[in-house]
């Protein structure tokens, strides 16, 4: 078929006449097709390179879900289930998905918090609030990998958190953060949060900054305080950009990998493991590639449903 | 209009104290890294700055060639991602038939799923075809995950183009790949901005799968070289945060030169 036969048909439809060709962009939604011959042959690369990469690989690791593969050698049985009994029997694979869930609530809840004040805090008329915007977002471009060294160093026990804190006298907080089961989690969340608070921050700027200012004059006048304004007129107007950070940080979390294996990797004990971590060393440590790609599918069902979310939430935002 | 009052002034001490707190761990970075020898402990300014650990870095830490081999990977991605994204969207956001929305979500359904899933199975196929250890195999990857982002982005775009110049041209009798390549794609130059900043940021940074696909096989890019490094290099905390400053300075010049556009793309880039 060429790509005129498929462009044609819809300039002759009927019924689509009644759309005036120079009318408004808006009214053109259904009109899209007419003017142009957009040849259907230029999807083929992309449609081609996806498919190989990423969706083939995808149905083959669910395939090897349900086998006790090695990712050697070249027999392997079908073993049902039995690899997502294990995930949800499996200690350690309980544990990660305990700590998985943690590290995305926590990321989300503390650096969306810390990213709006920073963009309350830089919407202002203050002198350095351009200087302060490209300084709080620069750890977001940082390779992930560089900011986990960085503060591995810091919260080590001779780090540099511990040097400060006994410089003030707090030698009683100073402790092996990284090493101890119950802070090298919340330690992890907190570098997390260091590095990608700036961009909560700027998604929320453009969020502000798409707020008419005489919305906020008129509401001065009617003498409303400054949390009052806040929490009437910038907070639900700031639903759009707050449904977007909220999601990139939970699926960011719900993803997290490379701070983790640099800083702990995934110890002491277990206390740090997340999904990606163990999924990465069950198929390339222990070889059981089976179950490994079991764990991927529990993440990836995770992830689809926390963009589903996302999905549905901006739609309705965009409805009203 | 906002003014500059007593309450902005006290605003402004306070930002900068938190700004302050918040730049401290990157004067440890290069405090540490300007410190010869092996004591780290004290975080009073460096007597007599000293480059050593840079050089030791550089020279032993193999930075050279995998610098190169991210500049060549991050470049040959982005371009084939711009040129294979751009075109693949010309005809999911022009043609309206069933079969264009279904390709359209076909698409978008990769952004539901993490890259973990398919490059643990994908290594497999990869090792058969002796790709690991090529950096060609990462482009290829590259582009293929990249893909559903980028043309979700320009999808967005071209759906809020006017058709005008397209069937201005095309009644010009310009043939449609002219069409698209000498007019359409030249309009979209400001999503293609972003596609480049977003993509180009995400492929430098990207650790796991060179660590999956590069491992043990001699080629590195920089997060690798750098990992490897630490290993060899315990505790030597001089020499390692010089190669984490040498490994991040191709992307904070890139970043400072473009400020305005990369906040903005990636402020706006996912909204679409």
């Amino acid at each position: 078929m060429t790509q005129r036969e498929l462009a044609e048909p819809r300039t002759a439809a009927p019924g689509r006449s009644t759309t005036p060709r120079s009318g408004p962009a808006r009214t053109r939604k259904r009109r899209v097709g007419a003017g142009t011959r957009a040849p259907w042959w230029f999807l083929l690369p992309a449609l081609a390179i996806f498919t190989l990469i990423v969706v083939i690989p995808s149905w083959r690791g669910a395939f090897y879900s349900l086998t006790d593969w090695d990712g050697l050698s070249p027999q392997f049985n079908f073993v049902g289930l039995d690899n997502f009994f294990k995930v949800f029997r499996d200690s350690a694979a309980g544990a990660s998905i305990m700590n998985t869930a943690f590290y995305a609530v926590g990321i989300m809840v503390v650096q969306n918090f810390i990213g709006l004040l920073l963009a309350l805090g830089v919407n202002s008329a203050i002198r350095s609030r351009n200087w302060l915007r490209v300084l709080f977002f620069a750890p977001a471009v940082v390779t992930p990998l560089v900011v986990a060294n960085l503060w591995q160093y810091i919260l080590s026990p001779q780090g540099a958190l511990n040097t400060a804190l006994r410089a003030v006298g707090l030698d009683f907080l100073a402790q092996d953060w990284l090493g101890n089961a119950q802070l090298a989690l919340p330690a992890i969340i907190s570098v997390v949060v260091w590095q990608f608070a700036g961009y909560s921050m700027v998604i929320f700027l453009a969020g502000l900054q798409s707020i008419p200012e005489d919305i906020y004059e008129a509401s001065s006048l009617d003498g409303a305080g400054s949390f009052k304004t806040f929490w009437n007129i910038t907070r639900p107007l700031l639903a759009p950009s707050m449904t977007i950070n909220l999601m990139l940080s939970l699926i960011g979390g719900l993803k997290l990998f490379d701070q983790v294996l640099i800083m702990t990797q995934g110890g002491p004990g277990s206390a740090t493991e997340s999904l990606s971590t163990i999924a990465y060393k069950d198929a390339f440590q222990f070889q059981l590639f089976g179950y490994s790609t079991a764990l991927t599918l529990v993440l990836t069902a995770f992830v689809a449903v926390a963009s589903l979310i996302q999905f549905t939430l901006l739609r309705r935002g965009e409805d009203k | 209009m906002k003014r500059y009052t007593l309450k902005t002034g006290v605003l402004e001490v306070v930002m900068i104290l938190v700004a302050l707190l918040f730049a401290a761990p990157v004067y440890v970075l290069l405090n540490t890294a300007l410190k010869a020898g092996g004591v780290t402990t004290s975080l009073a300014p460096v007597a007599n700055p000293s480059f050593d650990n840079f050089v030791t870095a550089w020279v032993s830490g193999g930075l050279g060639p995998a610098m190169i081999n991210n500049i060549v990977i991050t470049v040959v991605s982005v371009f084939l991602i711009v040129v294979i994204s751009a075109s693949a969207a010309y005809p999911l956001a022009r043609i309206t038939r069933t079969w264009s929305k279904l390709a359209f979500a076909f698409f978008l359904g990769g952004l539901l799923i993490p890259g973990l899933l398919a490059l643990i199975p994908l290594y497999t196929t990869f090792r058969d075809l002796q790709l690991i250890g090529s950096i060609w195999g990462l482009v290829i990857i590259y582009v293929g995950s990249q893909m559903p982002f980028s043309i979700f982005l320009y999808v967005q775009f071209l759906r809020s183009l006017p058709l005008d110049f397209e069937e201005a041209a095309t009644l010009d009798g310009g043939s449609p790949f002219r069409v698209f390549w000498q007019v359409v794609f030249p309009l979209m130059r400001p999503i293609t901005g972003t596609v480049v900043i977003l993509n180009t940021i995400t492929v430098w940074n990207d650790f796991f799968t060179p660590l999956l696909y590069l491992s043990g096989s001699g080629t590195n890019t920089i997060p690798i070289a750098i990992y490897s490094f630490t290993g060899q290099y315990v505790n030597q905390w001089g020499t390692i945060f010089a190669a984490l400053i040498i490994g991040v300075i191709p992307l904070l010049i890139f970043y400072f030169l473009l400020q305005r556009s990369i906040i903005k793309g990636f402020a706006g880039g996912l909204k679409g």
